[in-house]
Order: C-alpha cells, then structure tokens, then sequence
C-alpha cells in the first residue's frame, strides 16, 4: 500500500474525520444558503452573529453532554439528564421569584446553589441505584426521567414560573469580554473535566471501569465508587445546563425545559466517537457532537422548517454516523469478544446493563 | 412468598419464582382498585373498568410490542412516534378521499416496516437497540410534521362509526371496538410467545444471546422479527388511537415510550431479557389506568402526581426484580 493511501486511511478512519465533514458541510451549506452566515459583527461591545449564537444555544447541551459522557464511558447511560435540567432551574426560579428583590446578587447565588445542591442529591439517588443496589443504567435513570418530570411540575406548581432577575438572566444571555458567558462558563467546566479526567488517572480508570467492571475491581479500582462519582458529575453539569436553560427564556417550565436534551447529549457523545459499549471516550469528541447538532437545529431553523421536522434529519444524521462507526465497531467488538470470559455472575457489570 | 431457605425443596406452597413479579403487579392492582372502592363510591361501576381499557386499548396494544422486544433484552423507543405518524398518516389519506381500506393496508404495512429496518440494522451492523431506535423515534416524529403542522380530523364514516359503536349490556355498561381488537393482540401475542417456535426464540434468545446462537437458534430473524411485531402493534396501535381521538396530530403520543415500557416493567418482564409475560403486561397497563383514574376521582391531586407515581412504582418493581435476581444465585 503506498504511503499516500495509507495517510489516506489514516485521515479518513479517525473516528472524529465523519462528524469533522459533516460540520463543514453544514457550514459550508448554510454560508450558501445565506451568505451573511460567516459574518461576525461587533455591536455595543458583543459580538454578534450565527456562529456566535451556536455557540451560545450549544452550551447547556455541551454541558450535558461532557456528563454524558463520562457516565457512558463507564458503559452506563443517563436518562434523567432533561428531568434534572428541569428540576434545578425550577427551584432557581422559583427562589428567585420568592425573593423582594430578584436583582439581588445574593438571592442568585443562594437559587444556583440550591439548584446544585439538588442536582447533586438526584445524582446521588442515580448513582446509588446504579452502583449500590445494582440496577441497570438505561433503568436507574429512567425512574428519575419520569418522575422528574414530575417533580419539576410540582416545584413549579404546574406553572411556568417567570423571573426578572438580570443576574440569573446572564446565565444564560449575559456577556463577557464580547462573548456569551454561557461560552465561558461551558468553556470553563470543559477544562475542569478535561483537566481531571486527562491530566490524573480518573479518566483512564473510569475507561477501565467501562471496559470491565470487575477485572478493575480486582485490580484495585474501586469500580462502584467511580460509577457513583460519573452520575454525580453528570446530574451537576445537567444541573448548571437547566439553569442556562431557564434563564435562555426568563422562566422555567416543568414541562418543557431540558425536553429531548438526553437524546441530543447521547447523540452528541456518539456522533463524538464515544462507544457506547464503554471503556473509551473523547470529551473532544462531544463538543464537536454538541455543536454539530446544534448547527443542524439552527439551521433547519434558518431554512424555516419546523421544529419538529428538524428531527428527520436528526434521525438521517445518527443513522449516518452509526452506520459509518459501524465496522470500527464490530472489529473492536470481534478482538474484544474472546477477552471476555462470559461471565454468569456479572449482574453488577455496567457493559452489559445498555440493552445491547 | 419469600423464603430463605437455600436447599431447592419444592413445598405445595412455594410459588416458582419466576410468577412472583407478575403476582406482585396483580396484588397491586386488587389493593389499588379495593382502596378506590373504599374511598369512592362511584368507583365499584363496572364501567369504571371498561373505561380503563376504552382510554387504554391503545397503549395496552403497544405494550404487547414492547414486551417482546424488550423479553429479547432490546427496547424499543421509536413506538410513541410510530403511533403518532401512523394516525397522521390515517387521517391525511382520509383527508385526501382515499377508501378505509387501503388506508388500513398502508397504516398497517409502514410501522411493521420501519421496525424491519430498524431490526435489520440492529442485526447486521451491530448498532444498539437503544440508538437506533431513537433514530427510528426521530424519523417518525419528523414525518409527522412532514404530512401536517397541524391537526387532521377525521370524518371518514367508517372511522366514525368504529369510534362510536358501543358493545355492551343492557345495563348500559359497555366498551368500543377499540378494547376487543386490544384483546385480540393480547391472546395472539400470549399465544406465539408461549406456544409457537418464534416465542421459544424470544424468550431463549433473552437468556442469553450466545448460547441462542451456538444452539442454531435464528437469533437474527427472530431479532428482526420482534422490531417489526413491535412496528406492527404500534401501527396498530396508532390506527386505535386514531378511533379514540378521531384526528392525527403530530404531537399525539410524545412520551408514550417511557410509559410503555413503564407498563412492561410493572408487568414483571425483566428489562435484560428473557424472563416475563404477555398477561403480565397486561397488568402493569391497568396499573398505570387505574392510577390516573385514581388520580382523576380524587380531584385535588394534579396530573403530575402520574409522573412521580408511575416513578415510585418503577424503582418498587425494579428493585423487586432485582431481590428475586440476588436470590436465584
């Protein structure tokens, strides 16, 4: 094979070459489409533009989505990632609009915190069905996406809560040396996770979780502590998405707010490269995910199809990029397959907990 | 029903365990439905019931499909928008002066085909259950919007006819077309997965899927064939639910996955496969009815009290699933 081929190859099988093309090709598109696209202004001190609004509306799901995929790295999956969304900016919210003054610093900081907080607590509730009692993922997280919906509805008392609270509007609307602050605060958990899964053994240890539960166990890991730990982080990161969410629109609706994100954060961490067997993941990965479908969503927007139509491609997209990982798949499947001893007695096995 | 003893004795008394979780579902469902008569007198009608399966016959439908998918250890989320597209699409051709009948062929043919698709992928390329079933839930809802951004009525007489005949006593007490075409899904869907070779398949390939295989089992056929059984109830089902509502609209039945397969688990079918029955199903489908009509013959309780129910009563179930796993090692 001559060398030039070989490159070639090398390009095209990175498993992030596909998502890479299909970004372009949106821009690209979208720049044909309207040729004011690219353009970036700079307005009052913002800067202005698509770009700059992709980035803005991508960030609650970039959020998730780094949870999403630690959680999946370990072979699991989170469901409940919407219900919390919901759940945290409904009691900010509804602290805020308890407050004589919603423009008051202090009574923010006291509503995010609350909103952490029980984002922390339903993480705690998701990672100890999971790792303590021993519930598959897809289920542990199911019981919390319905009855969190729920949940939600009750804090807000079936109603949309609506605030008029500059500081929590800048959650999601503010801006910092020109841009978004929701870029910076996305950014900044970003590097946060990066930095601790990347720059210590965490990440590698939660692959090796991913990759086989107890062969990490008996090599001293502690496998459940690790897989009580990723739904927390992820439940937290859905947490700070619910409250950009919320303060995108001033308001915070039961019903509607985090609505499908679970679907477009475990979209965003595949398209990203990301098995969702476990034991490898690329944070990278998912914020090119994340923002190519938030591309997408914006584009069907700007060619005024539906909302709801914009889910067609969706469905065209992830068939297209599955079917395209598809052959990575099987040949990881097929080296992996006599490693792994069958083993009766691996009821507590996150790999085998994602109906396959 | 529990006991710790380790020696396998087989007492007259002792239930097998693999009936426990479905006992469990029907001993909830009497205490619920005694607890209801106790507190509301209008409730011990017997309309009550067959109001239970008249706004239930859908879901009860989908259930079916569902449990077969999920007794092969897959799941199965694209069955709410099949349900949706498959009305829409009713209503549309309708709209647009085609015959019932062909109308019935079509509806009927395009979820049993998107679920032999969705199976083929699963199959050949390895791709989980999971997505490409959120792919399938993606394209069915676009479709939706794709036919119509807005509601379809439908006035076909036929369909109107089907809505509105009503099988009953003289009493007065009665049920639509729609529960006896349920009941007919239900017994043929007991009966193949009890009694025919397809069922073996099922249930064998949800033990486990490489023992299936070693033992010359058609794990890929029978793995296709569930995501279309699944496609064909959910068609079957959206056509119910274009009799109960009279119209296609494209956001029908958004959600209606997660109570499915909150119906299924309630039933007893256990989510890694292989264990569960069709009458189970049935069971968790009343559960889930008669909590909202619970919740309905209150009045102070607001809607979203479903929601953290059905929630409670998943963890319950689940966590029984698993105590009855701990025990069986």
């Amino acid at each position: 094979m001559s060398t030039s081929k070989a490159r070639w190859a090398a390009v095209t099988g990175h498993s992030l070459f596909w998502p890479v093309v299909a970004l372009i090709a949106l821009l690209v598109a979208n720049t044909i489409y309207r040729p004011g696209f690219l353009s970036v202004e700079m307005k009052d001190g913002h800067l202005y533009g698509s770009l700059i609004d992709i980035l803005r509306l991508a960030a609650p799901l970039i959020l998730v989505g780094l949870g999403m995929t630690l959680v999946i790295a370990t072979g699991g999956i989170d469901l409940s990632v919407g219900s919390v969304c919901a759940i945290s900016g409904a009691i900010a919210c509804l602290h805020i609009s308890q407050q004589p003054d919603q423009n008051a610093l202090g009574g923010v900081l006291v509503a995010l915190a609350l909103g952490v907080g029980l984002s922390l607590v339903l993480g705690v509730w998701n990672g100890a069905l999971v790792s303590i009692i021993g519930i598959q993922p897809i289920i542990a997280t199911l019981i919390l996406m319905v009855a969190g919906r729920g949940l939600a509805q009750l804090i807000t008392e079936g109603q949309i809560i609506t605030i008029n609270s500059e500081p929590y509007k800048a959650v999601g609307v503010g801006y910092l040396l020109t841009l978004p602050l929701a870029i910076f605060i996305a950014a900044g958990v970003a590097l946060v996770v990066a930095a601790v899964t990347r720059r210590t053994a965490l990440g590698m240890i939660i692959e090796s979780v991913g990759g086989n539960a107890e062969a990490s166990r008996l090599a001293g890991i502690r496998s459940g502590r690790i897989t009580f730990l990723v739904y927390v982080i992820s439940a937290v990161c859905a947490g700070i998405a619910g409250f950009m969410i919320t303060a995108n629109v001033s308001s915070a609706d039961g019903n509607a707010a985090g609505l499908w994100i679970e679907l477009d954060a475990i979209l965003a961490v595949v398209i990203g490269g990301t098995s969702l067997a476990g034991g490898r993941f690329s944070l990278g990965g998912t914020i090119l995910g994340a923002l190519l479908i938030q591309t997408l969503t914006t584009t069907v927007y700007a060619m005024n199809i539906s909302p709801q139509t914009s889910l067609l491609f969706k469905a065209v997209v992830v068939i297209a990029v599955c079917l395209i990982q598809a052959p990575a798949f099987r040949a990881r499947f097929a080296r992996r397959r006599p490693a792994a001893p069958a083993a009766p007695t691996a009821a507590d096995q996150p790999k085998e907990q994602v109906p396959a | 029903m529990t006991t710790t003893s380790l020696t396998p004795t087989r007492d007259w008394w002792r239930i097998p365990q693999r009936y426990v979780p479905v006992l469990a579902t029907l001993t909830l469902l009497l205490v619920m439905y005694g607890v209801g008569v106790s507190q509301y007198r209008a409730f011990s009608n017997v309309q009550v019931i067959f109001n239970v399966f008249i706004d239930n016959g859908f879901l009860l439908v989908v259930a079916v499909g569902m449990t077969f998918v999920i007794l092969t250890g897959g799941i199965d989320l694209s069955v709410g928008s099949v349900v949706a597209m498959t009305a829409m699409m009713s209503a549309s051709l309708l709209q647009g002066g085609v015959h019932p009948a062909p109308v019935l062929v079509i509806a009927l043919l395009v979820g049993p085909m998107l679920g032999f698709l969705m199976g083929c992928v699963i199959h050949f390329f390895e791709i989980q259950p999971f997505i490409v079933t959120l792919a399938g839930m993606f394209f069915a809802r676009g479709m939706c919007t794709f036919i119509s951004k807005s509601s379809i009525p439908i006035t076909d007489p036929f369909w109107t006819s089907m809505a509105q005949e009503r099988i009953g006593d003289p009493k007065g007490n009665f049920v639509s077309i729609s529960v006896l075409v349920a009941f007919v899904v239900v017994i043929v869907g007991a009966f193949v997965l009890a009694y025919t070779r397809l069922g073996r398949n099922v249930y064998a390939l949800g033990g486990n899927q490489q023992s299936a295989l070693l033992m010359g089992l058609p794990v890929g056929q029978t793995k296709i064939a569930v995501y279309a059984i699944s496609g064909l109830c959910s068609a079957i089902g959206g056509i119910l639910l274009s009799f109960y509502t009279l119209s296609g609209a494209p956001l029908i039945a958004v959600g209606m996955e997660l109570d499915v397969i909150a119906a299924v688990v309630i039933g007893g079918t256990v989510l890694t496969g292989g264990s569960g029955y069709v009458f189970g199903t049935v069971l968790g489908v009343l559960v889930l009815g008669v909590i909202r009509t619970l919740i309905t013959f209150d009045g102070s309780l607001n809607s979203w009290w479903t929601k953290i129910v059905i929630g409670g009563l998943l963890f319950a179930f689940i966590l029984l699933q698993r105590l009855i796993g701990i025990r069986k090692k």
